[in-house]
């Protein structure tokens, strides 16, 4: 390896953070420039990236391809609407903790079945629960039913007299979005590399040589399944947060597909990959459903039509995703300059797929 | 999955009358086919006991029993002076029970020392730890170097395994099965696919395994199986045709007659 070869590889760590911390202040400083909508808008998307994230933990990390995950995000939701008194805020700093545990729990609970099963019973039996749940709140009056329930006053945050930040305030429901959205994000970036990390990746690869090897990996994939439901709650509950009502929709199975879409868009098995296909997804949503009117045809009220032709082409051009084919056409273009072969020629680098576990995600 | 509840049963006091793995009239069937057919036997600590046997004589199916991959239609199997006939494959090998695969069973995506590391992984304790990267977890990647080290793997640490030979990727289930120190060691056909340098590598590290591990070693290259076996047993469909030392193996007109008389078409 020559020596340039070397100093480039040792500064593009370097790089990457310098380019995080710059991103991360970049968002920090939109409430001060951008009008509210704007705000709001990135707001969902961080929200979306959280829960997407959360999900990727589960479908890119460990192969469990959970199509009931919105549940997770849907109870957290409506914890904080039922601790919420008409016309009073809850407490944050209580209500936040139950809601996530809240969230976790049923994932544990939910989880103790379905961890159990395989391949596309794992797929069935998620959705199954995540009905059940969709119906219970939906054909119940437990929490206002079908039309769900408003939160009227949001979360107040104070501790002792002290206000540190106020969530009737737009700006600030998104300031503690960005900061729980990298908090998770470090959180998850820590995780995988990890023992349990690792454990995770074997049981993706090959979970009859990891029983062999002498892993209970039960209790390994209903520890990831519980964490993954704790973290769509943080989602959730920002989401609650943010648009003052909840209603079942939140937990329905479109949620959960979402969700899945995003993580795929964007590219398993990578922590920006979800985050990406969240921003590509809502950018397209709006996009698709601001279209004008062509002669009888409202093509904006039509959107889903639209975006279903753009998975389709997504699903066939990039099967990678939008972050595969972005690391390829990096490696093409690198390669072009003359950067020399890899060392270790990885065929199934795209994605992050067989990116070293101690480097991961 | 075995439930976590079921508890193995001490049946005879663990001292050193009792051998590391004994099997009890072992049965195994597939519908209408017995596969294994009330198969006992011992391997003693400090000895390599070869099974050998034509194609389909059931020996990948005990050795499958004897980790816990099959349950048994009938029969005990006894580690150690313990019988964990109801364990399942995780407990087995936590219990020091190690295997390799006949046809490759490793984690073809990752890395070589990947591959080792999950495995010295799985011996230090519990891995629901969320926070220190294992990378900082000496202990684990130098069981990991050590293992891969004794593979003859080391020139090779750092490639994907997808990307090895054939060969190479059999070496690599022997460093997974070495990281992960077992005490028994049960091997399906570790040579086949290797080539003749390698092979004689496995043989050596084998001899030098023996003194402090009690091997079971399925073979059908027949100088590996004789230079190292100090017990032969020879299967023939299912059933235990005769056990005993090389020498008499050798001597034996039944086995003779059933199998080694056509030894070189037996080859996979
Ligand atoms: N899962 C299974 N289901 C049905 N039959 C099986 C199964 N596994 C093995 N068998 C059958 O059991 C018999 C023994 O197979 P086994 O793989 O144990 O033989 P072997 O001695 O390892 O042969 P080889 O030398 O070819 O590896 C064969 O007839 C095989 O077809
Ligand atoms: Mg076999």
């Amino acid at each position: 390896m020559t020596h340039a070869h070397a100093s480039r590889r040792a500064s593009a760590p370097a790089l990457r953070f310098l380019l995080q911390v710059l991103l991360i202040a970049a968002l920090a400083s939109l409430p001060w420039f951008a009008e509210k909508y704007y705000v709001q808008f990135v707001a969902r998307i961080m929200i979306m990236g959280i829960l997407a994230m959360s999900l990727d933990l589960l479908l890119g990390y460990t192969g469990l391809v959970s199509f009931g995950h919105a549940a997770f995000y849907g109870v957290a939701a409506y914890v904080l609407a039922m601790l919420t008194p008409a016309y009073q805020a809850a407490g944050f700093w209580t209500s936040f903790p139950i809601a996530v545990i809240g969230a976790a729990t049923s994932a544990l609970i939910i989880g103790f079945f379905v961890v159990r099963t395989h391949g596309i019973y794992f797929i069935m039996v998620t959705l199954a629960f995540a009905q059940m749940l969709f119906f219970l709140f939906h054909d119940t009056r437990l929490a206002g039913g079908n039309d769900g329930i408003y939160i009227d006053v949001r979360p107040d945050a104070r501790i002792l007299g002290w206000k540190p930040f106020n969530l009737e305030r737009y700006d600030h429901v998104y300031l503690l979005v960005l900061v729980l959205f990298v908090l998770v994000w470090l959180f998850l970036r820590v995780l995988l590399r990890s023992r349990f990390g690792h454990v995770l990746a074997g049981i993706r690869v090959n979970e009859h040589r990891m029983r062999s090897l002498g892993f209970e990996t039960f209790r390994y994939k209903l520890a990831c399944f519980t964490i993954a439901g704790a973290l769509a709650g943080i989602a959730g509950y920002l989401s609650a947060v943010q648009f003052g009502v909840v209603n079942p929709e939140f937990m329905g199975w479109h949620q959960s597909a979402a969700v899945m879409m995003m993580v795929i868009l964007g590219g398993m098995g990578t922590l920006a990959g979800p985050v990406l296909g969240a921003a590509a997804w809502m950018l397209l949503e709006l996009g698709f459903q601001s279209l004008p009117v062509a002669g009888s045809i409202d093509l904006g009220k039509h959107w889903q039509l639209w975006m279903g032709g753009f998975i389709v082409l997504t699903a066939l051009l990039l099967p990678s995703g939008l972050l595969g084919a972005w690391s390829s056409l990096a490696r093409q273009v690198s390669a072009r300059r003359g950067a020399g072969p890899q060392t270790t020629a990885n065929p199934m680098a795209s994605a992050g797929k067989g990116r070293p576990l101690d480097r991961q995600p | 999955m075995n439930s976590a509840s079921t508890r193995a049963v001490v049946v005879a006091p663990a001292g050193h009358s009792a051998p590391a793995l004994e099997t009890r009239s072992l049965t195994r069937r597939f519908g209408g086919l017995t596969a294994v057919n009330g198969v006992s036997i011992r391997v003693e600590s400090g000895t390599v006991h070869a099974v050998i046997g034509p194609n389909g004589a059931g020996k990948s199916t005990l050795v499958n029993l004897l980790s816990g991959d099959l349950a048994p239609s009938h029969g005990e199997i006894i580690l150690e002076g313990t019988d964990i006939t109801r364990l399942g494959p995780p407990q087995r090998s936590l219990r020091g029970l190690g295997r390799s695969y006949q046809k490759t069973n490793v984690f073809l995506p990752l890395s070589v020392f990947e591959n080792a590391r999950l495995a010295a992984q799985s011996r230090a304790g519990s891995s629901l730890r969320f926070f220190r990267p294992v990378l900082r977890e000496g202990a684990i990647n130098r069981q990991a170097d050590e293992a891969i080290e004794a593979a003859g793997l080391s020139a090779r640490r750092d490639r994907i395994v997808a990307t090895l030979s054939h060969g190479e990727q059999r070496q690599v289930e022997i460093a997974m099965a070495l990281a992960t120190a077992p005490r028994v060691l049960l091997l399906d056909e570790p040579l086949a696919g290797m080539g003749a340098e390698e092979s004689s590598g496995i043989v050596r590290l084998l001899s030098r395994l023996r003194e402090r591990h009690a091997i079971l070693l399925v073979e059908h290259d027949m100088d590996a199986v004789f230079s190292l076996a100090d017990t032969l047993t020879v299967m023939v469909n299912g059933t235990v045709l005769e056990t005993g030392s090389p020498a008499s193996i050798r001597a034996s007109a039944a086995v003779q007659a059933a199998y080694l008389g056509s030894e070189d078409t037996h080859h996979d």
